[in-house]
């Protein structure tokens, strides 16, 4: 319903738009003479064009237009796939789709085969003369058992009549299958029929199972008919099916096909046990040749005409069903633009962009369900809140060591079995946090933990990164000293130290934290000796003169003066290290928003990979004006001075 | 006695090719307490570095120089500097500039705030005091940098062209205050300029340096300063002294910068 509002509204803001552009165009020559500046405001309308265009080839692409206006357009689709499906072996026998008939493609493809082996037996130098003519000779007497296939005079009655029967079987289902009243279905059927779609839900519906409390996958295409319409499709692949096996089962072997091709393998079964173990080239030779001959035993080959009438039999279904299908080709052909709906087995799905370019409201209706803490992904919601006991905190702060270098022993218990408490056994409670303060509401969840991995990395990097780098900038010792420290890891892609560093602190936070810190080392200190280096030597000199000390300069002078260059090695270094955390998510976790777009990728849950991608770009986004806000707040002499 | 004493000065400078600069040969002078010295050459004649010795940044290769009978090795508040590009602290108010030696001294903030609004007054930025210094002009810029030298009560005040990147109309104004601040304060003044009629208009007395090695060519005692406290200077340059004067620098430099070209040709 939401998404046909939408497909309207788009679509007229979209010709709305075009024609208020076109009236801009038209009164430009006005505007250019007489001066209008407000009537030239039209950025807006081409922001509204923009957007709406993409959201309508969102909405197409995806097929979400399809949707909304045809929600059962898909079922009905997937029930013409099933008869397609069906169809399909029966069509391939013939010229149909084919440039030629199965068994023309399968003589042709054996004789083939039959001379490679031929050349290269007679090449061979490891054959004598005698074994290659007993070779040679099996590869004629296996060619000439194609012609007992292909001659019509040879044709079997009975083969003949079971074709016909076939024939007749596939014409009366069109016939019926043209009929507005097949197939019969009883009452009761009817209702079982329509409960099993009820519980098999609609078209890209979303599972949650209550449970576990994480996302399933949607069910792509419901499977059962909901039509009747898709009933007929639905009954006439099931008959198709039970036609095709027939047909398959269906062998054209006469009397002398069978006599020749049994001679011929007992022949050779005889000679390859009459060779000894030296000649075993010749043996293989001779195990090859009987393959041939057991390819052209299965394979379908019949005399030319002799399946004529079935072709026109095939044809005329085929005909008969794509007429019946009516309006969905039009669907098919026209909101499902770059793929179909294909079953294969047990299940239909959709193929081409409706795979991996998920429909906005499915996405839309996922990132909801995704956000409710009770839902969240893999038992971890997306970004809420939980009550944490102060002392928790305060645990995991203090050391545990504090207790122990305190003078005293811990308390041990008594023969009555009590432990008494004493003062080095309080202290032990305090530091692991084994008691109850007030609790505070604390952040947690996915997006929470990629941030705050992103956020410790980078406090981690500018206090140890900003003053290092400023001693270096200001001390040539300390740059000879540190540099070559630094360039020996910092030209190594992060992500390369990523599997070391994770195997060696650990798929949790302090390997995500100590990766991005280094990320974020190298350029704060970079940044920090360019700030120092670049400060300007009067502004030194005038402090200098002024009377302060060598510290108050770096405090006062030279600090604020790397400034502008700090705040831009932040920026840079934000940016990297929500690039590279992503990327470490990947390869291990159990949190994050990398972590969710890595197991989505797993079950193939497309809607998740455009939420995280989503969620990630926003992330970065938010990072970016939070920070190019703070550096226009502390810096505003930066290019003035 | 509070004299700036210099006294064989000798300055040689490795150049990172390996020639040897002699950037000053033999300096000797005396500047008494209250004079206003202006000094005057072409490039490389070795004003700058004269300056930075007496500020204290470098040391001589050789020779002394003392102010108040103490030898110079190091900077100190007692020696104030004005640089040509106001070398200011953007990131601080014109105030904040301008109480940076005192803060730095850690003084008494409301005996600073007073020193401040009254030397704001004095170089003519009263209400300033909250600006940002980047939003200021650049002879604004320069008359905060002579206030945040004047506050810290230097005997001496070296200036290295500190009007030099002004324009016409600034630079005369900010002659008339520096002389002003001369006459009231009673400081001893270096002032180096490349400008011969600034030399001349503010110098009291006035060396012409020459280049290779850099040395005193000649020495001028001038009433043109003097004037200048009561007169409108722009008459000054009218007066026909004035302008004979000017004329024998100018041909004097003009055949230094010659004689440096055929060197180097």
């Amino acid at each position: 319903m939401l998404t046909q509002i939408i497909t309207f509204f788009i679509f007229f803001a979209v010709i709305g738009c075009i024609l208020y552009g076109r009236r801009l165009i038209r009164t430009e020559k006005v505007d250019a003479v007489f001066g209008n500046p407000e009537r030239a405001l039209g950025g807006t309308h081409w922001v509204i064009v923009g957007s709406s265009f993409l959201l309508l080839i969102w909405l197409y692409y995806s097929w979400d237009i399809a949707k909304g206006f045809y929600p059962k357009s898909a079922n009905e689709l997937c029930q013409v796939a099933k008869v397609n499906d069906s169809l399909l072996g029966l069509k391939y026998q013939f010229p149909i789709e084919e440039r030629e008939f199965k068994s023309t493609s399968q003589i042709k493809k054996e004789n083939k085969n039959l001379k490679l082996i031929q050349n290269e037996i007679q090449n061979s130098e490891e054959l004598n003369s005698q074994q290659k003519t007993l070779l040679i000779s099996y590869i004629s007497k296996t060619n000439q058992l194609i012609p007992l296939l292909t001659n019509e005079d040879l044709l079997e009655i009975g083969t003949q009549q079971k074709i016909d029967d076939i024939t007749g079987k596939i014409n009366l289902l069109t016939e019926n299958f043209q009929k507005s009243d097949y197939p019969f279905e009883t009452e009761q059927e009817l209702n079982e029929r329509l409960k099993a779609v009820d519980e098999e839900g609609g078209w890209g519906i979303t599972k949650v199972d209550a449970g576990s409390g994480s996302i399933e996958n949607t069910l792509e295409v419901p499977l059962v008919p909901a039509t009747y319409r898709g009933l007929k499709f639905h009954t006439a692949a099931q008959e198709l099916n039970l036609i095709s096996d027939e047909f398959f089962k269906l062998r054209n072997h006469n009397p002398q096909f069978k006599n020749k091709i049994k001679e011929l393998k007992e022949e050779i079964k005889s000679y390859r046990k009459s060779l000894s173990d030296s000649d075993e080239v010749a043996s293989t030779y001779a195990k090859n040749i009987v393959k041939i001959a057991r390819r052209i035993e299965f394979a379908s080959i019949y005399p030319p005409n002799a399946l004529d009438k079935m072709q026109a039999a095939i044809v005329k279904f085929d005909n008969a069903q794509k007429k019946e299908q009516g309006g969905l080709r039009l669907i098919d052909i026209f909101l499902f633009p770059a793929g179909t709906i294909v079953a294969s087995g047990p299940s239909c799905s959709e193929q081409g962009s409706g795979r991996w370019l998920p429909k906005p409201s499915d996405t839309f209706n996922k990132f909801i369900l995704m956000s409710k803490p009770s839902v969240g992904y893999k038992d971890i919601p997306l970004l809420w809140i939980q009550m944490v006991d102060v002392s928790k905190m305060i645990g995991f702060i203090l050391p545990d060591w504090i207790a122990d270098i305190l003078p005293g022993e811990y308390p041990v218990h008594t023969k009555d079995g009590i432990v008494k408490q004493n003062f080095k056994g309080g202290v032990l409670k305090i530091v692991t946090g084994d008691f109850n303060l007030f609790k505070v509401p604390v952040p947690y969840g996915h997006i929470w933990d990629s941030f705050l991995r992103v956020f410790l990395g980078l406090v981690f990097g500018i206090l140890i990164g900003v003053p290092l780098g400023l001693f270096m900038g200001l001390n040539r010792f300390a740059k000879g000293f540190f540099d070559p420290l630094i360039e020996l890891y910092r030209p190594v892609p992060p992500l390369a130290w990523a599997p070391l560093i994770i195997s060696v602190l650990g798929i949790d936070n302090t390997g995500k934290v100590f990766l991005l810190f280094m990320v974020s080392l190298s350029i704060m200190i970079i940044s920090a000796r360019a700030g120092a280096s670049g400060t300007q030597l009067s502004k030194i000199h005038a402090a200098h003169s002024l009377g302060a000390s060598k510290r108050q300069i770096l405090r006062h002078v030279i600090f604020p003066n790397s400034l502008p260059e700090i705040l831009t090695g932040i920026r840079v270094a934000v940016g990297m290290c929500w690039g590279t955390l992503v990327a470490a998510e990947f390869l291990a976790g159990t949190t994050g928003i990398g972590f969710v777009e890595n197991v989505a990728k797993k079950y193939f849950q497309y809607e998740v990979i455009w939420i995280t991608i989503f969620i990630m770009g926003m992330l970065g986004l938010l990072f970016d004006i939070t920070l190019r806000k703070i550096i226009d707040k502390t810096i505003p002499w930066r290019g003035k001075g | 006695m509070s004299d700036l004493i210099s006294q064989n000065l000798n300055m040689i400078f490795k150049t990172p090719k390996g020639e040897t600069v002699h950037a000053l040969k033999d300096l000797n002078f005396t500047l008494k307490k209250g004079e206003l010295l202006t000094v005057l050459g072409p490039s490389g004649c070795g004003k700058t570095t004269l300056l930075n010795i007496t500020a204290g940044f470098i040391r001589p290769t050789s020779g002394k120089i003392t102010l108040n009978n103490k030898e110079i090795d190091g900077p100190g508040v007692e020696r104030g500097m004005v640089f040509q590009q106001g070398a200011l602290f953007e990131w601080l108010t014109v105030a904040e500039n301008v109480n940076f030696g005192l803060r730095m001294k850690k003084e008494d903030p409301i005996e600073t705030q007073k020193k401040v609004d009254e030397w704001l007054e004095i170089v003519g930025l009263k209400g300033f005091g909250n600006t940002p210094t980047y939003q200021l002009s650049g002879g604004m810029q320069q008359r905060v940098a002579l206030a945040r030298c004047l506050i810290n009560n230097p005997d001496l005040i070296l200036m290295d062209e500190p009007l030099g990147a002004l324009d016409a109309l600034t630079r005369e104004k900010m002659q008339s205050l520096v002389l002003k601040i001369w006459k009231e304060t009673g400081k001893t003044i270096i002032l180096i300029t490349h400008s011969v009629e600034e030399a001349l208009l503010l110098g009291e007395r006035l060396y012409v340096m020459a280049p290779r090695p850099g040395r005193i060519h000649k020495e001028y005692n001038l009433p043109f300063a003097s004037m200048g406290l009561k007169e409108d200077l722009r008459e000054i340059k009218k007066n026909k002294e004035f302008s004979q004067k000017r004329e024998e620098i100018l041909e004097m430099i003009w055949n230094m910068e010659e004689e440096i070209m055929g060197k180097d040709n």
